[in-house]
């Protein structure tokens, strides 16, 4: 068998022609040439609503050429703060992360900006209130995009019997399906009342005083109702004003009227006070309403979902948006860019809506009435007033207008429930507000 | 002893040989192998207890935003803090008590089921071992259940007693009692371990001996059975406490620190700080105070049970 041995000339020649070849080809598209795309979405409560967010992913990633991967990630005991914190230590992860209300603040320097996707989509949905504002954005830029799984408003969800009976109070007649609320009496006296009197009727209002967000958010709104800020959005501590001493008095009352076990609740039990039919209110998302769906229909058809009663200084209603970040540091911010439009398009949202059962709140203007919440029931109509679709409430967040970083400690450190349980408890209002005080000065650090 | 004798034997045999055989009697060595043995561990070691330690070291002493060097100024901020000294109060009496009545049951119940013949103590054994071994976060669920502000199967039972409802976990004194007690049934079962395997092995003779004097039970225990497992009770001890002491699962589950933070410990504490407020260096710096505690202590406790080896 002979064999030909390759010429020195020959060795150069054939590599300069395959190479010339590999250039001038033409560019051959694949089936995933503009990249991969890892993404880290909040693992949804409601069953299935995980897989709308994966079919429209994969809808995009079809037709973008994109190699997409998801994780769904648990907020169970804090998972998403977690492995947000980690991967912006290690400076590596997911291109697009789904994180909580205050992170898009607490980590601005590793998010990439977005104006370029916010910017269009307020064009496009309407303009964003303004707690999605305060979160996800700093001195111009957008830290990242308000996400619709997730998203909630904390209002009142109302036992229809109950209130009628004990309280004297139609919240139907008060919030009617399909129409704008007569909600003028509806006022923080009025609410007091009907706490009282529920509550002596043995069937207290289910609010918690404890250190987790359900409880500390219903504080936000009623503080803020009273125009009560612990510090002001220059930064400055704001304790020892008659706003706070007002809002404080207020809560006291309030305390009298709930469970004596409030102190302890966490975010599930406001939600087991309703189902199990001990109280005529809760402040929720309907999460509550829709368990109560499956496990208490007798409870679930007397739910009504309303706006959150007003203060001196306005109706707040309690907002906890998610947001989609991209890291600075990602591999793809282009591809994560392109799928967040897709996401927050006007179709995209109404599927989140629906498939959640109404629970996933868009944070658009002109994405409030969608036909979900018109339809879901029993009873008929028991969400349309969940997504404020008369902009009557100014949708908010405890410990704000304080600069993000110092509310998020408020927040967190549940200053606003320990103060008021301080004073209900037999602390002097001066005593109480001077720990307020004292906490917000360790708040400061930079 | 012995490793000193063979490599002595070693040495002996080796002074003829070539010198390439320096290496081979390297690894022939008995601490050689033994080094390589233990090597797996010590570089798990290294990568998941030394090296986030350090780290930890390092952000604490950075600022909060995380990108200047501060020094000891995260503790000395931490130090004016009125939550941070209540943090290590509370710390102390949860880890104090909490391991003093763990010892406490842990060596009664021990001596019980010393006393049980044969095939019982198996099944007494393994019956008292469960707690310990069911995972924490898992059974702290069930006595959350048991302990639910609302539906508290103990207030149930009371209930038929016309007693309660009691606050388990919304007033300070009750919360406070809920967590010691959950950690205690987890802990206890440990002690009674490393109890009963100390009681074994305690001479018979020594008590025939005792009981030939004239001794009483309580005599027995205090000259006979103490002594015996003193050394037994104090690493036990220690290590409990550092366990203890930086227990998180029970308390995050069970009261998340509340109410008013009068159930938090170092370790809950600095996840709320560290993570849930997004100031990671006075979290690891909150960490980090464990420390200095756990290190006394331990100094304290392995030294007398050196100076009673040595003793011995």
């Amino acid at each position: 068998m002979s064999r030909k041995r390759l010429t020195r000339r020959q060795f150069v020649a054939a590599t300069a022609m395959s190479s010339a070849a590999l250039i001038t080809a033409p560019y051959v598209r694949g089936a995933y040439a503009a990249g991969k795309l890892s993404i880290g979405f909040w693992d949804h409560w409601v069953p299935g609503a995980n897989q709308a967010s994966t079919d429209l992913v994969n809808e995009w990633a079809a037709k973008e050429k994109v190699e997409v991967s998801i994780d769904y990630i648990t907020s169970n005991n804090k998972k998403i703060e977690l492995t947000a914190a980690a991967e912006a230590q290690a400076k590596s992860g997911h291109d697009i992360l789904q994180m909580p209300s205050w992170w898009p603040h607490a980590y601005s320097e590793n998010l990439e900006p977005l104006n370029d996707v916010m910017e269009p989509l307020i064009k496009q949905n309407g303009e964003v209130n303004g707690t999605v504002k305060y979160l996800a954005q700093s001195g111009g830029k957008w830290l990242a995009v308000p996400a619709t799984p997730g998203s909630q408003i904390k209002g009142p969800c109302s036992r229809i019997d109950l209130m009628k009976k004990y309280a004297n109070i139609d919240v139907q007649e008060m919030y009617p399906a399909g129409s704008p609320p007569k909600a003028d009496n509806w006022t923080m006296d009025t609410f007091l009342k009907a706490a009282e009197a529920c509550q002596k009727g043995g069937f207290p209002f289910g609010i918690g005083l404890g250190e987790t967000t359900d409880s500390v958010d219903t504080a936000g709104a009623i503080f803020q109702s009273f125009g009560a800020e612990l510090v002001n959005a220059k930064g400055d501590i704001t304790v020892k004003t008659d706003q706070v001493r007002q809002a404080m008095e207020y809560y006291k009352k309030l305390i009298a009227f709930l469970p004596p076990d409030a102190p302890s609740w966490d975010d599930a039990s406001n939600n087991k006070w309703l189902i199990s039919g001990r109280g005529a209110l809760i402040m929720n998302p309907p999460s509550a309403w829709a368990v109560a769906k499956r496990d208490a229909p007798q409870v679930a058809e007397q739910c009504w979902t309303h706006g959150f009663p007003a203060g001196p200084k306005g109706r707040f209603a309690p907002f906890l948006p998610y947001f989609w970040g991209v890291w600075s540091f990602g591999k793809n911010k282009e591809a994560a860019k392109s799928l967040l439009v897709h996401l927050s398009s006007p179709s995209a949202i109404e599927k989140f809506v629906s498939v959640s059962g109404g629970y996933d709140l868009p944070a658009y203007a002109n994405l409030t009435k969608l036909k979900t919440w018109a339809e879901e029931g029993p009873p008929k109509g028991t969400l349309f007033h969940y997504p404020d679709p008369y902009h009557q409430q100014t949708l908010s967040i405890a410990a704000s207008p304080a600069p993000p970083k110092i509310a998020q400690q408020i927040y967190f450190q549940a200053t606003l429930t320990k103060m008021g349980l301080r004073f209900a408890r037999g602390e002097t209002l001066e005593q109480a507000l001077a720990w307020a005080e004292g906490e917000c000065e360790g708040f400061m650090r930079s | 002893m012995a490793d000193v004798v063979v490599e002595r034997g070693r040495v002996a045999r080796a002074t003829g040989a070539r010198k390439g055989s320096g290496l081979r009697n390297a690894l022939g060595r008995k601490s050689t192998v033994a080094f390589f043995l233990t090597l797996p561990l010590i570089l798990l070691i290294v990568l998941l207890v030394l090296y986030p330690a350090f780290y930890s070291l390092y952000l604490a002493t950075l600022n909060k935003a995380m990108t200047k060097f501060v020094g000891l100024g995260n503790f000395t901020f931490l130090f004016k803090r009125e939550t941070f000294w209540m943090v290590v109060k509370q710390s102390c009496i949860f880890a104090i008590t909490a391991v003093i009545f763990k010892a406490l049951i842990g060596f009664i119940v021990a001596h019980f089921v010393h006393n049980i013949p044969g095939k019982k103590q198996r099944k007494w054994r393994g019956m008292l071992l469960v707690p310990w071994v069911i995972p924490p976060a898992m059974s702290t669920l069930a006595w959350l259940w048991l302990f639910d502000p609302s539906y508290s199967a103990f207030n149930y039972t009371l209930s038929f007693f016309g007693v309660g409802p009691i606050p388990w976990l919304g007033e300070t004194f009750w919360a406070r009692f809920s967590v010691i007690l959950v950690n205690v049934w987890y802990g206890a079962p440990f002690f009674l371990i490393m109890y009963l395997a100390a009681l074994k092995s305690v001479p018979d003779q020594l008590y025939e001996a005792a009981a030939i004097d004239g001794a009483n039970w309580w005599q027995k225990i205090w000259y006979v059975t103490l002594p015996m497992m003193r050394n037994i009770i104090a690493i036990t001890t220690l290590f409990s406490l550092i366990v203890t002491f930086a227990n998180f699962d029970i308390v995050r589950i069970l009261t998340s620190g509340g109410p008013l933070d009068t159930t938090h410990l170092f370790a809950t504490w600095a996840f709320q700080v560290g993570i849930q407020s997004s100031d990671i260096p006075l979290g690891a710096c909150v960490s980090l105070f464990m420390v200095p505690i756990l290190a006394v202590a331990a100094i304290f406790i392995l030294r007398d049970v050196s100076k009673r080896g040595n003793e011995a």
